[in-house]
């Protein structure tokens, strides 16, 4: 039955920002016909634009509809969101001012571009290159999940062709605003997308608490087994090292991804991203009392609630949030919250789209392809390839089933880790030889790979060292053999002969 | 909008103050310092309210930091 008071409101938010996304075309107009205009919004963004932007980028529809839905199905483990979101604000203001001030002065686009230049080795920026845009791809998909869920939890059929004509639709308009704003649209629909999400979320820690008397009462309705972490036996580290390996490794992956870079390379200054790093941990608030919103939907008990059984069924875990919401808030409300999740969804979709356009342009088009290209066609391929990755995307969410989606986006950050020795170590040293950062690229690249599909695509990995098992998160564990390989081969390349003189970049240029 | 004239000036980066930077990581991979129901605050276990409140601190040491080198 579909819920019409909160698809009306649904629809309206949605028109609302359909709008926006046309006219942002004319905001602190440019030169759309350039790069860094369509898809860098001209490096002009300031402090609080920035914030919406880098905000609304990374945490994602997604984010919003699986970490509590990972609180609700496993518990404590799930909470690893948190200590993921305290570790990436000193690495944003330690590590990445230094590539926003070598990027400005040298005009690149991507961390490809940054590779390409420091090491002059192109192989090596096509390594980068194609892991960026194989790592967001399924991200984007997932994206796409985030509004299925809300859809279907209005009442909205989306099994078939007809129940996937929304989707169909939203995707539409999302590739058309892209297409003629750039990344203006993005940033100008992540303040509606962001007022909306804090109107959503403070609703829910502060109605349902009440709802259930207090937070001590919703803990105490927590079976014990998900509570806490579970205690490692003996000769094993257990829970405590997965936890600790899955937060470190995914905070250190996060701003390799081309649209993390995206972000940050189009604010106005090195110095917006410091303040960022300071000011943007207010949504690391918001994501960990959302985790808390899968607790919620424990205590107040929607699984068992024969109204949300078909529910679950369709989407598993992930239906506990917009369950939650139907059994508490009236439906205008569900209408705003949800309306909020997919708007959360066509933010991040659009930004890692432009992303990977201007990766695909900048680094395969422009370097193997067709290097005389003007300005105006560099623009105009980058407009064609967004289309193209977003069709690529809803074809992905229809032809594959869900669990493959989710498999690749977690070996997309095992992939995409494997580009930090030469975009975070690149921009501290120039020891390292590009071929050597190619083959530990490589080797790491296989082997979390194989690692994942080993453990059939969980994301952990039991290593055993010296008679302890420590279980690791993939993506941590292939990047410390990738690191090793490549400084080990750096040593004995640049013995034999160095690469060195190929950086076009100076010391200066890091300041 | 035109920038600031500051706007572009580099941060003098003061080493010890970003030593600090590093608290943040150990306080939230020490898993087993964290990982319990007691001491509670307002009915909220330590395990949770003690990651929430690591987010509060890691971003004021960040605007510490960004105080001292601006």
């Amino acid at each position: 039955m579909i819920n019409w008071t909160a698809l009306i409101v649904f629809v309206l938010l949605f028109g609302l920002v359909t709008w926006i996304g046309f006219i942002a075309a004319h905001w602190r107009r440019g030169d759309l016909t350039m790069l860094h205009e369509w898809g860098l919004g001209g490096r002009r963004f300031g402090t609080i634009v920035t914030w919406f932007l880098i905000g609304g980028d990374l945490y994602t529809a997604y984010t919003f509809i699986a970490v509590p839905a990972l609180m609700f199905g496993a518990g404590a483990i799930g909470f690893f969101a948190v200590p993921y979101t305290v570790m990436i604000y000193p690495i944003l203001y330690i590590v990445f001012p230094r590539l926003w001030s070598v990027a400005h002065k040298h005009g690149y686009v991507t961390s490809a571009d940054f590779v390409r230049g420091r090491f002059g080795n192109r192989w090596l920026a096509l390594a980068i290159a194609c892991t960026g845009i194989l790592a967001t791809m399924p991200y984007i998909a997932l994206q796409l999940v985030g509004i299925q869920v809300v859809l279907g939890a209005m009442g909205i059929e989306t099994g078939g062709l007809s129940g996937d004509l929304p989707l169909i639709i939203a995707f539409v308009i999302l590739a058309a605003f892209t297409y003629t704003s750039g990344l203006r649209a993005p940033a100008m629909i992540a303040i509606v997308k962001d007022l909306l999400i804090y109107i959503t979320v403070i609703a829910a820690i502060i109605v349902v608490p009440l709802h259930l008397g207090g937070y001590g009462k919703m803990f105490a309705a927590i079976p014990p087994a998900k509570l806490l972490l579970a205690p490692p036996p003996a000769g094993s580290l257990g829970s405590f090292s997965a936890y600790a390996t899955l937060a470190l490794g995914s905070a250190l992956a996060l701003f390799l991804y081309p649209h993390s870079i995206t972000g940050i390379l189009s604010s106005s200054s090195a110095r917006v991203v410091r303040r960022n790093a300071a000011a943007l941990p207010a949504y690391s608030l918001m994501l960990g009392l959302l985790a808390l919103v899968g607790f919620m939907a424990i205590a107040v008990g929607v699984q068992s609630m024969p109204e949300f059984a078909a529910g679950f069924k369709s989407y598993s875990n992930n239906f506990a949030v917009p369950a939650l919401f139907l059994a508490i808030f009236p439906s205008w409300f569900v209408g705003v919250a949800f309306a909020a999740i997919a708007i959360g969804a066509l933010v991040p979709a659009a930004i890692m789209s432009i992303a990977t356009a201007n990766t695909f342009t900048r680094n395969i088009y422009r370097e193997f392809i067709n290097p005389a290209c003007t300005n105006a066609q560099e623009s105009q391929m980058a407009k064609i390839v967004s289309l193209v990755i977003k069709a690529g995307a809803l074809v992905f969410i229809f032809a594959i089933p869900f669990q493959f989606a989710l498999y690749l986006q977690l070996l997309g950050g095992v992939w995409i880790i494997q580009t930090l020795p030469a975009v975070i170590l690149g921009l501290y040293t120039r020891m390292l030889n590009g071929w050597a950062l190619l083959i530990g690229w490589a080797c790491g690249f296989c082997l979390g790979t194989w690692m994942a599909a080993s453990v059939n695509f969980a994301p952990v990995y039991p290593l055993h060292i010296f008679g302890t098992t420590v279980p690791c998160y993939i993506a941590l564990a292939s990047l410390v053999v990738n690191v090793v390989v490549a400084l080990v081969l750096s040593l004995a390349l640049n013995a034999v002969s160095s690469d060195r003189h190929k950086d076009v970049t100076v010391a200066g240029d890091y300041a | 909008m035109s920038a600031r004239p500051d706007e572009h000036l580099p941060a003098r980066p003061v080493a010890w103050a970003r030593l600090l930077l590093l608290i943040p990581f150990i306080a939230v991979l020490w898993v087993p310092f964290y990982n319990g129901v007691e001491p509670t605050w307002a009915g909220i276990p330590f395990f949770y309210w003690y990651q929430l409140l690591w987010i509060i601190l890691s971003a004021a040491i960040i605007a510490f930091v960004y105080r001292l080198e601006h």
